[in-house]
């Protein structure tokens, strides 16, 4: 098994880390030749004007868009969750469309605000140590979303929809690397 | 700073990675600076190479303009303040700017000490020339560092030798005994237990991006290959011809670094970078990088 990462900006790194952990096989997506041998794909933390200037930049905003489309499993964490939503309500910023949700960016405010939080998620029988910074928020979603976990004011903060997780935190930092099991389960 | 402060703060250091942070002193530059696919903005009353021109006591930049540029902009607005200046640093977190550079680039105020960052919430960007003053920034609380580079030169040469230097001594570090680090603590004024933690981790403990001189976008992709995790761009963009292409064409040769094919794509056509400066000709007391060690 391979999983892509999106390779242009962000915690690349932490999340390549996290894999080599759980012994997955990872590479960085940069092209649409990237997107062949792969069995999933991560779009990283980071800041999505970037990434989504990047994917026009190397035509991959189509190509990606189809692949999840079709199934290919798909791991967002926080500027992942802003590329892949229906819409965003506090900025003018294109998206893929792929996750119907509507999500305010840095929904929680600037950086003062950034916190981690010990979250319930369903499935799992201890806490997770989810670490927000600026997060965006997910304002409403289709109810044939499921909701996995929510913050203190009962926003979703983890959500599956069908082939795509997508997570306003970063599972990606710290050793907790139960979230990366259950997208790699979800695969096998 | 609690231990979850640093988490936070650290990583966003960690999401600008593989990113080009520009200097604006608009909020119509920090559009432009977003457009291009800037990673962050900083906010600034002029750039370095107007301050180098202009001379005199640089300060923090006005309170509207960082409020003007963070409602143009979703992207985290960075803003500086002088070295050892708590009350411009107190302004700037009471503004909720998302990171604080205390900046060798402004006047200091103080030659002595540096701000106690871990007294703060937000967090804070250092410059450094080596690895002793990185760790000392670190040990200060600093949750992402920079070489220094010299600001305002468009000359990439001391970013360069600043980079080249920190590299070196990691690796140096990562190759010495354990008992030979007490000795390296007291030689480079930082404490053994950051030595220990860049000996483990075979890098420094946060994010190191480079900045002072980087002008196009073969040179931003140079302190990438050098190692850099990111860039900052000051006068570079806005002092060169075509700010708004030039932007964009250091973006793409960054996170295409070790592609040359594309960046000599992206440098086609791009009018001239700014002028810049022999480092040779500069003398020493206006070099900005021997401040705040």
């Amino acid at each position: 098994m391979k999983i892509g990462i999106l390779g242009f900006q962000g915690s690349i790194e932490e999340h390549e880390c996290v894999f080599r952990r759980l012994s997955i096989a990872t590479k960085r997506v940069k092209t649409p030749q990237d997107l062949e041998d792969i069995d999933g794909i991560v779009l990283p933390g980071g800041e999505s004007t970037h990434m989504l200037r990047l994917l026009h930049f190397n035509a991959l905003w189509d190509p990606l868009r189809k692949v999840i489309q079709k199934g290919l499993p798909t791991l967002a964490t926080c500027a992942g969750v802003v590329l892949l939503s229906q819409t965003i309500d506090n900025t003018k910023q294109e998206a893929l469309h792929l996750l119907d949700v509507v999500v305010s960016r840095n929904g929680y405010g600037p950086q003062f605000f950034s916190f981690v939080e010990e979250v319930c998620i369903e499935g799992f029988t201890e806490k997770f140590r989810a670490v927000f910074i600026r997060a965006p928020i997910v304002r409403s979603l289709n109810p044939n979303i499921s909701i996995l976990s929510e913050d203190r004011e009962h926003n979703p903060i983890f959500v599956r929809q069908d082939n795509i997780f997508g997570l306003t935190f970063h599972p990606e930092i710290g050793n907790d690397d139960r979230i990366h099991s259950m997208f790699i389960q979800s695969i096998t | 700073m609690d231990k979850d402060r640093v988490i936070t703060n650290r990583g966003l250091a960690q999401m600008l990675k593989g990113g080009v942070i520009m200097d604006v002193t608009t909020a119509q530059q920090a559009t432009i600076a977003q457009e291009a696919g800037a990673v962050a903005v900083m906010a600034l009353e002029r750039v370095p190479a107007d301050i180098r021109k202009a001379g005199g006591v640089a300060r923090m930049c006005d309170p509207l303009k960082v409020k003007e540029i963070q409602k143009a902009v979703t992207i985290p607005v960075m803003a500086k303040c002088r070295i050892g200046h708590i009350v411009e640093a107190r302004v700037l977190e009471s503004l909720h700017v998302d990171y604080i550079d205390e900046s060798e680039v402004l006047t200091p105020a103080d030659e002595e000490n540096h701000i106690d960052k871990t007294a703060f919430t937000i967090p804070f960007v250092c410059g450094c020339r080596n690895i002793g003053e990185a760790l000392r920034r670190i040990s200060e609380g600093a949750s992402m560092i920079r070489t220094k580079g010299e600001a305002g030169t468009g000359n990439v040469v001391e970013a360069v030798r600043h980079m080249r230097k920190v590299q070196a001594q990691i690796r140096q570090i990562v190759s010495m005994a354990d008992d030979e680090l007490y000795t390296a603590a007291k030689e480079w004024q930082v404490p053994a237990s950051l030595l220990r933690e860049v000996k483990e981790m075979k890098k420094l403990p946060v994010v190191n991006f480079a900045a002072g001189g980087v002008a196009t976008p073969s040179d931003a992709a140079l302190m990438m290959l050098l190692g850099a995790d990111g860039v900052f761009v000051g006068s570079g963009i806005f002092k060169s011809q075509n700010p708004s292409v030039m932007a964009k064409a250091i973006v793409e040769a960054v996170a295409h670094w070790n592609e040359p094919n594309i960046i000599a794509n992206v440098s086609v056509g791009l009018g001239d970078a700014m002028k810049g400066l022999d480092i040779h000709l500069i003398d020493d007391k206006d070099r900005l990088s021997d401040r705040g060690i």
